[in-house]
């Protein structure tokens, strides 16, 4: 019995391993960070877009929109796609096919982002700079391969909660004479709607943190974009483009960068969270 | 905040500290030689230490990166026998450390092949990255947009052409950033609108390169000193150096060194 | 105006909802398509088994092949055992409660950081303040933070699909706990376990940015973990972006698209044995 106690207590100290691993990631961060921060003033550092790391300029305003703009447009794209296809998988779609469909989707979410950033940059960027105008290079292309690449997430978190609508919902439903199609956007994705939600903010943060894919197709241009064609530089891309050689204040303020994403991320998924559980309370019935 | 400063200015150096030890652990024949610096001069040296190797088995050669500043500290510590630079020494440095030219580049400024322009000055060069200039019509170029693509901050490229062009004038926040050469060319070959700077060993005939200043981007025009936007690829070392390095050092300055940099789009030292 | 009958309201919203789908789906196909089309030609023994010469312009990858597996690898044997530790915890020897709560909501948030935070973190943490440098062994420890979630939450699925039955059978027998645990649950929740093993080994080599910060670009064979290595997905990167090779650059895509295939199918056909088994 004093083994089992022991077992218990070491398996105990492994649970907390992923919590330990937050608290460094966080503490690491913030400590590189959070001092350039201060210094700049909160004003100077997310409210002025002047950055020019060798002057010492460190505002990363136009970034942060750059970042907002392209996971709008990503959510918009993905959210509609993905959201689409969990519909289809859990309502309109032989169980056999979906079983076959499902795990198809997932495989999305295997292809390396590299990759995902080198097509868009040989097939959707001369598509967009040819027909639409502009460079090529711009919000535009990144929402639409942010899109596809976010697409897997909100689509298995919605499967989920559309699952977790109890049968018998939309059995009543049917027997009452509704079309599926009505027993579908009336019901059941009323019924799990927080579990939707939850999926769509999850993926906003998936498209938020994303970051090689568009290094290559956002064009990176400092400017705050003024139409969807415009370049644009992600807080993301900012850290991976100019980490290479940073050194001192420089280096400090991309890791400020890196708080901010964090700060963002971290709300989005306490949020996430929350609406996550309540799905499953309601599943659950109680 | 006095911790943090440290530490930033510690991290390169404590980095390459411990590579450098731990190739040093690793390598079982002789003293390695190793050198730091310039990612711009980085490939180039990975290639001539390859056939170094090739010819000299027992040799060992080890190439890392991490910028010329970095280069420069890590032969200052003796944790580098050669550090590399793409970049002139400053009169302090010059004080300091013992340098050679062992190849030059040349930047090319580059349009899309159906640009009709052939040419263009440096001060339109510096108002078209700076902004000031933003229709190819001005220069004598098709009524369309100008769209300059530079590189990221910190890299060689973008401070050499900061220096060698901008004069102190910032580049366009417009302008699109690209953190290769290759990427940037890579745009300029499809966008007739695009206008970047790439090293002349990357230019082909996808992408046109124009006279700058009336000077085309040659091998000769370099040598000669013609060729405004050219910069050199320095190696550094700092009193003696190992038997090992002096041996790299001179393989790089023979001629087979200097025709293997030739072969890769470099210019001979002068 | 007339109203348009729910049938056929019906008929447009599922005619869209399934060209959504088979956009998707086509979009998939065309990529892995375009890059197996482009690279496979370019695919041979040699590419495989070679080093890389003048900066991966000719010769093969071998060294990157290595480098992958040795950073993914490693990371998943990490993760694992912790993971798997975690989920039996979670699962066996504790009620619902504001411990399994934290844990749970630190795994989670764990799991939406995204990769560009976890590679400044391994470099300022594992690179710099542990001394571990740019090198297999800091790669493969950012990557172990970065799947650990993972591994928990479907090794945690997995034992929870055990039916109590078992349980209850292999206490009957007079088993202790980890008797139980370890004999009768893990056996049977093994298959779900790997599911997402598997899968987490897959995202570890397709990690890039992450990596890059970490492991860095060296073009070396790493001979040992304390060694700097270039994962597939980062010479991939390099190669496409620096104008290198194309031809080696697509073929280098393909080999990480196949991987990812190849691993992707096994977990499929593993969770296949589970839903049988369970059906």
């Amino acid at each position: 019995m004093r083994q089992e106690k022991l077992i218990a207590l070491i398996l105990q100290a492994v649970a907390l391993s992923a919590l330990a691993g937050l608290l460094l990631i966080t503490v690491f961060i913030f400590k590189e960070g959070l001092p350039l921060i201060l210094r700049t003033g909160l004003k100077d550092f997310f409210f002025s877009s002047d950055w020019e790391p060798d002057a010492g300029h460190f505002g990363i305003m136009s970034m942060i929109i750059g970042s907002l703009a392209v996971t709008l447009g990503a959510m918009l794209i993905g959210g509609t796609l993905g959201l689409g296809m969990a519909i289809v998988l859990t309502q309109f779609c032989p169980p056999k096919l979906a079983s076959f469909l499902k795990p198809t989707i997932e495989l999305l979410a295997g292809i390396p982002s590299v990759v995902y950033g080198f097509m868009g940059v040989v097939t959707l960027v001369p598509l967009i700079r040819s027909y639409l105008g502009g460079p090529g290079l711009s919000v535009l292309a990144a929402s639409i391969v942010l899109g596809i690449m976010v697409l897997p997430t909100v689509t298995s978190i919605s499967i989920d909660a559309l699952k977790a609508v109890p049968r018998t919902y939309w059995e009543g439903s049917v027997a009452l004479g509704a079309t599926r199609w009505q027993t579908t956007h009336m019901l059941m994705l009323k019924a799990a709607r927080s579990g939707i939600v939850a999926a769509i903010i999850l993926g906003m943060g998936r498209a938020l943190g994303e970051t090689m894919a568009v290094i290559m197709v956002a064009g990176n241009a400092l400017e705050i974009p003024g139409s969807v064609l415009d370049p644009v530089r992600t807080l993301t891309s900012n850290i991976a483009l100019e980490m290479g050689y940073a050194s001192g204040e420089h280096r400090e303020a991309l890791f400020a960068a890196g708080v901010t994403l964090f700060a963002v991320i971290m709300i989005f998924n306490t949020i996430a969270l929350t609406f996550a559980r309540r799905t499953i309370r309601q599943g659950r019935g109680q | 905040m006095y911790r943090s400063k440290i530490n930033s200015a510690l991290i390169v150096p404590v980095l390459l500290c411990f590579a450098l030890l731990l190739t040093a652990c690793s390598s079982q024949t002789g003293e390695s030689v190793h050198i730091v610096g310039s990612s711009s001069v980085q490939p180039f040296v990975e290639l001539l230490a390859e056939s170094y190797l090739k010819n000299n088995p027992e040799e060992n050669v080890d190439v890392q990166g991490g910028g010329s500043t970095a280069g420069l500290q890590a032969v200052r510590t003796g944790l580098a026998n050669i550090g590399t630079s793409s970049r002139m020494l400053t009169a302090a440095e010059s004080e300091t450390f013992d340098s050679a030219v062992v190849a030059l580049d040349g930047l090319a400024v580059v349009v899309n092949p159906a640009n009709p322009l052939s040419k263009i000055t440096s001060a339109e060069l510096r108002d078209v990255f700076s902004g000031k200039i933003a229709n190819w019509e001005v220069l004598g170029g098709d009524d369309r947009p100008i769209r300059p693509i530079t590189r990221e901050a910190g890299s060689g490229s973008r401070d050499n052409f900061a220096s060698l062009v901008m004069e102190g004038n910032p580049i366009s926040r417009r302008a699109i950033t690209q953190e290769s050469n290759g990427a940037v060319k890579e745009l300029v070959k499809g966008d007739p609108a695009a206008i970047g700077y790439i090293s002349l060993s990357m230019l082909s005939h996808e992408v046109k390169a124009l006279l700058v200043d009336e000077e085309a981007p040659t091998i000769e025009n370099i040598q000669k000193g013609h060729y405004a936007l050219t910069r050199p690829f320095l190696f550094v070392t700092k009193g003696d150096m190992s038997p090992e390095a002096r041996r790299f050092f001179e393989y790089v300055l023979s001629d087979e060194g200097q025709a293997i940099l030739e072969e890769e789009g470099l210019v001979r030292k002068p | 105006m007339k109203r348009i009958s729910p049938a056929i309201t019906q008929l447009i919203a599922v005619g869209c909802l399934w060209t959504f789908t088979l956009l998707t789906l086509s979009i998939l196909l065309f990529i892995i398509a375009y890059i197996l089309i482009q690279g496979l030609p370019w695919l041979s023994w040699e590419f495989l088994s070679q080093a890389p010469e003048s900066m991966g312009r000719r010769g093969g990858i071998f060294p990157m092949i290595v480098g992958t597996f040795m950073v993914a690898g490693l990371a998943v044997l990490i993760a694992a055992p912790i993971g798997i530790a975690t989920a039996v915890y979670l699962t066996e020897y504790t009620r619902e409660g504001k411990f399994t709560f934290i844990v749970r909501f630190g795994a989670d948030c764990l799991a939406g950081i995204p990769s560009i935070i976890y590679g400044l973190f391994g470099f300022v943490f594992f690179a710099i303040a542990l001394g571990m440098g740019l090198s297999v062994i800091s790669g493969a420890l950012t990557l172990t933070l970065m799947i650990l979630p993972t591994i928990v939450r479907t090794a945690e699925e997995a034992i929870r699909a055990v039916p109590p039955a078992y349980r209850e059978a292999s206490y009957g027998l007079g088993s202790t706990r980890w008797q139980m645990v370890t004999r009768v649950v893990l056996p049977l929740a093994l298959p779900g376990i790997c599911t997402g093993i598997v899968l987490s080994l897959g995202r570890s080599i397709s990690e890039t940015a992450a990596v890059m910060l970490t492991a860095g670009s060296a073009l070396r064979m790493p001979h040992s973990l304390s060694d700097s290595t270039r994962t597939l997905a980062l010479h991939f990167y390099i190669l496409s972006r620096e104008g290198l090779s194309m031809d080696k650059a697509y073929a280098t895509a393909s080999v990480l698209i196949l991987l990812i295939l190849a691993l992707n199918l096994f977990a499929y056909w593993l969770m296949r044995q589970v839903t049988r088994r369970n059906g």
